[in-house]
């Protein structure tokens, strides 16, 4: 039964992480890439604004640093919680 | 030596190499010929999922269609990259604990019923010969132009060579392989755009050249194209003209859909560990981004060049006369490309040159209307030529063009041979083997999968011949499908116990029917042209275009599913069981025997 307790937490652990690695994944490019885009138009990068940057190049930098950051994460997480692969 | 010969002994070479590293590397046995045996290290696994994911849509349609566009296109780069973010968290750990060969078998176990496996296998099979349609397109391009044919010719002696090839090994042959097909795209694709990048911006690196400063005028580079641009009656580069809720919806699409591809998630099966199948996603991506942050920049400065080839004196100054594309050596690209029926210009008022504008602007027709032109002489441009034009427009070295001829094949060639795999594994291990008759012998077996590879080629090239958009569109459709049908159903087998056999199969047919009807009624059915009740440019729902409908596809499926869930029986406990061991790594070793 103590596995299975550990387990939960394991899990409702990956899950915050989940949950706020989509925010930030889901804010980047819908957020400052498309809808806010003009909140930010006075921001400007090379020629053009801080959405059109975001859009074109800003996001895909967001989404590596995610992945790396989650995969970095979990597998802390699994030593943590005794659920690593041998 | 001219250029024709030296397009040939690239392309020759690469093809030597693929070939040559298939034949060393084999597949043996079935489990080889899936999986790999499952000793691909993360790097290399990511590096060949960069090859097997980017394909002609990536390599040779998605600059162009960014090019002609410019901000309203950014779904694609948004899309098609932020799709791993969701692969990464998601799905592909848990399936890699899962521990078997296909997507359709996890389906198939979660929801303990062979239905649930057969609509999977079903979702999957129309899913990926979509893509292969697009494909196809792509392959058409790129043969019709270095075999100087025309597009048709080139696309049935690309279907012959992307068969022989995709024949040639399994997934172990294809691993390799596809690291070789990485190297060689990446470098045709980033070599071009760096010249370029230093002729416009004096910058080496296209992704910081694209907002650098334009060389020549002292201005900003997307400043100098928004303003050359506009002159001529088309939409500023860098603003936003599209339908925001479907820019949202359809990067939202692309997105779920590459999470639900199945020539993409069985990389995952095929890393050593859990933990690698999390950092093999991001290596994925490292190598995907390699490409897609230069594609922007190759977008920018190939509109630009473009422009100032057909405006030598300036927007304002004299269009480019016909004498001189006939006969200055900078202008033999559009030769070359008038034969593949691709490109085409006519001079409409007879005054000896080509006026290239929008047509449609009305300002621009005040000003046509004064300067006595009669209508854009620029007839014909199809985007997907962007690319594999681009080193000649900019007049590079032909060794370039040449690399880029190798490189845009081994784009189309490496996905085609994927998906290829991932239809004939669903055909034969899953349908065959899984149902129709499971005592089929391993000879059997991989006989059917080739026999399945030939089909869906002939059906692919069929279609192909009249596609349904450019190669990135319809790949889009693809992956529209893949969202509405497979993505939600991994997910909720991930994440959710609820859901049972029924609601998950419910879910499925929901979805991809629904997606798929949406498609047929703009695209034509079956894709056949003029079967269409509806257009992308009047969509039958508000302003959702069929490209864009995936992430509607994909809510109904978890609605749709989470209903008829909460009406029937409840998931049976080894299967709630079965989902708690998926979710935790410890014991994933154990899983790989077969």
């Amino acid at each position: 039964m103590a596995e299975n307790s550990s387990n939960s937490s394991y899990w409702s652990a990956n899950l915050r992480i989940i949950f706020i690695s989509l925010i930030i994944w889901a804010i980047v490019p819908f957020g400052f890439g498309i809808l806010l885009r003009p909140m930010f138009s006075g921001v400007m990068i090379g020629g053009a604004d801080l959405g059109f940057w975001v859009a074109q190049q800003g996001s895909i930098l967001v989404f590596l640093a995610l992945i790396f950051f989650y995969a970095w994460r979990m597998n802390k997480l699994d030593a943590e919680h005794g659920v690593d692969e041998e | 030596m001219d250029q024709f010969t030296i397009n040939l002994l690239f392309v020759g070479a690469s093809f030597a190499l693929y070939i040559g590293i298939a034949i060393w590397a084999r597949a043996g046995s079935t489990s080889e010929f899936y999986a790999a045996g499952r000793g691909v290290h993360p790097v290399t696994n990511g590096m060949a999922t960069a090859a097997d994911w980017m394909s002609a849509a990536s390599f040779i349609s998605m600059a162009g269609l960014i090019a002609f566009t410019g901000y309203d296109n950014s779904s694609f780069l948004m899309g098609w990259t932020g799709g791993y973010v969701l692969l990464a968290l998601l799905l592909a750990p848990y399936l890699r604990k899962f521990g078997k060969f296909t997507v359709s078998e996890f389906i198939g176990d979660r929801f303990y019923s062979q239905t649930a496996r057969m609509v999977a296998v079903i979702c999957l099979i129309v899913a990926s010969t979509t893509y292969v349609i697009g494909q196809m397109t792509g392959v058409g391009v790129a043969f019709g132009r270095f075999l100087e044919v025309s597009n048709t010719t080139g696309l049935l002696i690309g279907a012959c060579v992307v068969f022989a090839y995709a024949v040639f090994g399994g997934m172990k042959g294809v691993t390799y392989t596809q690291v070789a097909q990485y190297v060689v795209l990446i470098m045709a694709y980033t070599i071009p755009a760096i010249f370029i990048s230093l002729q416009l911006t004096g910058n080496p690196i296209p992704a910081l050249g694209l907002f650098g400063d334009h060389a020549a005028s002292g201005e900003p580079l997307l400043a100098k194209l928004d303003q050359i641009v506009r002159e001529l009656g088309f939409n500023e580069y860098t603003a936003h003209h599209a339908d925001t809720f479907n820019m949202v919806l359809f990067t939202l699409s692309l997105m779920i859909g590459t999470a639900g591809l199945p020539h993409v998630i069985m990389r995952f099966f095929t890393v050593p560990k859990v933990s690698d199948a999390r950092w093999s996603a991001g290596w994925a991506l490292v190598f995907i981004a390699l490409l897609y942050l230069t594609a922007p920049a190759v977008g920018a400065m190939a509109r630009l060049n473009i422009t100032e080839q057909f405006w030598p004196n300036g927007t304002s100054g004299e269009a480019v006369s016909v004498e001189q594309i006939e006969t200055d050596s900078a202008y033999d690209w559009m030769a070359t490309w008038k034969k593949t029926g691709l490109l085409d210009w006519e001079d409409k008022n007879g005054d000896g040159k080509i006026q290239y504008y929008n047509d449609a602007n009305a300002e621009m027709q005040a000003k046509a209307a004064e300067k006595g032109w009669t209508g854009n002489e620029l007839t014909k441009f199809n985007r997907d030529i962007l690319v594999l034009a681009n080193p000649e427009i900019a007049n590079l070295p032909s060794w370039v063009i040449g690399l880029v001829a190798a490189g845009g094949l081994a784009a189309a060639l490496s996905t085609a041979a994927g998906l290829l795999l991932a239809i004939s594994s669903a055909v034969s291990h899953d349908l065959i083997k899984g149902a129709i008759n499971p005592n089929i012998s391993e000879k059997g077996e991989l006989m059917s999968a080739r026999v399945a590879m030939a089909v869906a080629i002939a059906v692919a090239t069929y279609l192909g011949l009249n596609p349904p958009g450019f190669a990135a569109q319809t790949v889009a459709l693809a992956f529209g499908l893949a969202a509405a049908s497979i993505f939600p159903a991994l997910m909720m087998g991930i994440f959710s116990t609820k859901i049972n056999n029924v609601g998950a199969v419910a879910g499925m047919v929901a979805g991809l029917s629904v997606t798929l009807v949406y498609i047929f009624l703009h695209k034509g059915w079956f894709f056949v042209p003029g079967t269409n009740s509806f257009s992308d440019a009047d969509p039958l729902l508000g302003t959702v275009k069929s490209t864009s409908f995936g992430a509607i596809g994909a809510a109904i499926n978890f609605a749709v599913a989470y209903l008829v869930a909460g009406m029937t029986k409840k998931t049976p406990q080894h299967i709630v069981d079965l989902v708690e061991s998926v979710r935790v790594p410890r014991g994933a070793a154990a899983a790989q025997d077969h």
